[in-house]
């Protein structure tokens, strides 16, 4: 397929998008050629990766449940009614998209953190949030959210209200008509956008690092572990950041499939 | 026709790549223009220093006195963990004096032949302190009082040198720290501190001396046994090697001396 429509592209065009690919390619090539093979396993294997690896997977997981449990119902009501502000307010939703995640995690410090807006109330209930485990969820949550909303949002508006409505004529209630409907249409929209919401709670580095702090186990981690293993060896960095790669390149491959059929699609609908 | 259209495109994107490449060198090319105000002073161009990050405002302020001196010579500075810093010397940057906040990172370029063997000067000392938010809320008055859990503390790790200095303090006071977290640089130690996230930070006496008010010093009698020395050298192979040793020479001095003991360092 991408032998077939070449004849279409000009070829300067392909020039220029060779030189940016090998920008992006060139990179991970250099990291290759310094992975120390010989001890590859060993180094990937250590105790304090294995537990940054295991904490990074968990708290992924998690705040990507998280995404999908808070990020659909935003996506449906930002695609589906009109209100005054919406259009104000869907840029503020989107705003952890473009915030420089250090910003973020000094705004969840104020929220949540022992002195902050909320942080003060959970605190005379004995709850603390800094410093543990659910810091890192809420960081990679609130800096993966955006990505779910804005897919599923998208979807949502291409499908359009034509079966919906077919639905809601045949006496279907909303409830039944969003279960029934509109969920199977953007489903492939939503494993997409859950994937990616994955691959940003994966990477979460600042926020993290500015709110939840750094321990081994409990907040280290595999971006705050390659940052911190940087420091005095080098190969381990190395190797823990391709281990991240290869799971990076994993997630983007799922969501390119799942993302493929965008809309409606025979043969591939989900139940 | 389309052949001349892929050449002039490939070459406008070969003029955009190295533009920006060049973008970075004219801050530092002033200084020739300036050095023919015609001093008596024989040094001229410019120097990078590296330095390690706690140096930030003892350094701004030394470089600004060297350029008075010097009126030919500008230097840029460029402040970082040691260990960023040794890496980016390694694999290539263009630094003429480096000075580190501990020996194991000078050590790593005198090895590697980076910098002469006989080179490196030390010039300061720091030592760890308690950085507690302001009204200790804590109450944390001694080093040992940090092993209680109920104090949330936060250290460095053990890879950076201010968490090496917390390890050694530890076996030599046989006190362990539960701490909460273990950040990967002295700054998010305090951050945590002024940010009341933390009871208490494990931080060098000049970080609470910069911090001002934001943070209370509590001394630890014992940080003595835990001393960090901060060496100086020049770059081996520096473009500006006059003006490169006339620095260490001003950071080594009595006007070194002065502005490092104003910020909380020690003398060697």
């Amino acid at each position: 397929m991408a032998g077939s429509t070449y004849g279409g592209v000009p070829r300067w065009v392909a020039v220029v998008a060779a030189l940016g690919a090998a920008f992006v390619l060139l990179p991970l090539v250099a990291m290759l050629l310094r992975v120390n093979w010989a001890e590859f396993v060993p180094l990937i294997t250590s105790e304090s990766s294995l537990d940054a690896l295991g904490l990074s997977l968990r708290t992924s997981l998690t705040s990507t449940a998280l995404c999908v449990l808070l990020g659909v119902p935003m996506a449906i009501v930002l695609a589906r009614t009109r209100f005054w502000g919406q259009k104000v307010l869907r840029s503020l939703v989107l705003l952890p998209l473009v915030l420089p995640p250090v910003v973020g995690g000094i705004a969840l410090l104020y929220t949540f953190g022992r002195r902050g807006l909320l942080g003060q109330g959970f605190e005379a209930f004995g709850v603390t949030i800094a410093f543990s485990t659910t810091a890192v969820v809420l960081a990679q949550t609130f800096v993966a959210l955006p990505f779910l909303v804005l897919s599923l949002e998208g979807a949502l508006r291409t499908v359009g209200t034509r079966y919906e409505a077919v639905g809601a004529t045949l006496g279907a209630r909303p409830t039944t008509v969003l279960r029934r409907v509109t969920l199977p249409l953007v489903l492939p929209a939503l494993v997409s956008g859950a994937v990616l919401s994955f691959a940003r709670a994966l990477g979460e580095f600042g926020a993290t690092l500015t709110f939840a702090g750094s321990l081994q186990g409990v907040t280290r981690t595999l971006p705050l572990e390659i940052y911190l293993q940087r420091e005095t060896d080098p190969d381990a960095a190395v190797a823990l950041s391709l281990v991240l790669v290869v799971v990076a390149v994993v997630v983007v491959a799922v969501a390119h499939r799942a993302g493929e059929p965008a809309g409606l699609r025979p043969g591939r609908r989900a139940r | 026709m389309r052949r001349a259209t892929t050449a002039v495109l490939a070459a406008a994107a070969l003029l955009l790549l190295s533009g920006c490449a060049g973008q970075a060198a004219p801050s530092g090319d002033a200084a020739p223009s300036a050095a023919s105000s015609g001093t008596a002073d024989s040094l001229e161009g410019s120097i990078t220093v590296f330095a390690a990050a706690s140096l930030k405002a003892t350094f701004t302020e030394l470089a600004q006195e060297f350029e008075a001196a010097h009126p030919g010579v500008t230097v840029e500075l460029s402040f970082a963990g040691s260990s960023d810093l040794v890496t980016q010397i390694t694999e290539g940057a263009p630094a003429d004096v480096f000075a580190s906040a501990d020996e194991k990172n000078m050590a790593k370029l005198t090895d590697a032949g980076l910098v002469d063997a006989g080179a490196p000067v030390d010039f300061a000392t720091n030592v760890l302190t308690i950085a507690v938010p302001p009204g200790n809320p804590g109450t944390v008055e001694a080093f040992a009082d940090l092993a209680d859990p109920a104090v949330r503390t936060v250290i460095c790790a053990a890879q950076v040198p201010c968490g090496a200095a917390t390890a050694t303090l530890e076996t030599a006071t046989g006190v362990t720290i539960p701490a909460v977290s273990e950040e990967s640089s002295v700054t998010d130690v305090l951050g945590k501190v002024t940010s009341g996230e933390a009871d208490a930070g494990l931080v060098y006496v000049t970080d609470v001396v910069a911090a001002g008010d934001a943070v209370e010093g509590v001394d630890i009698p014992e940080a003595a046994e835990a001393v960090n020395t901060y060496p100086i050298a020049p770059v081996a192979g520096s473009q500006n090697e006059a003006a490169a040793q006339a620095f260490v020479a001003l950071v080594t001095g009595s006007t070194g001396r002065d502005v490092l003991t104003a910020a909380g360092f020690g003398a060697p």
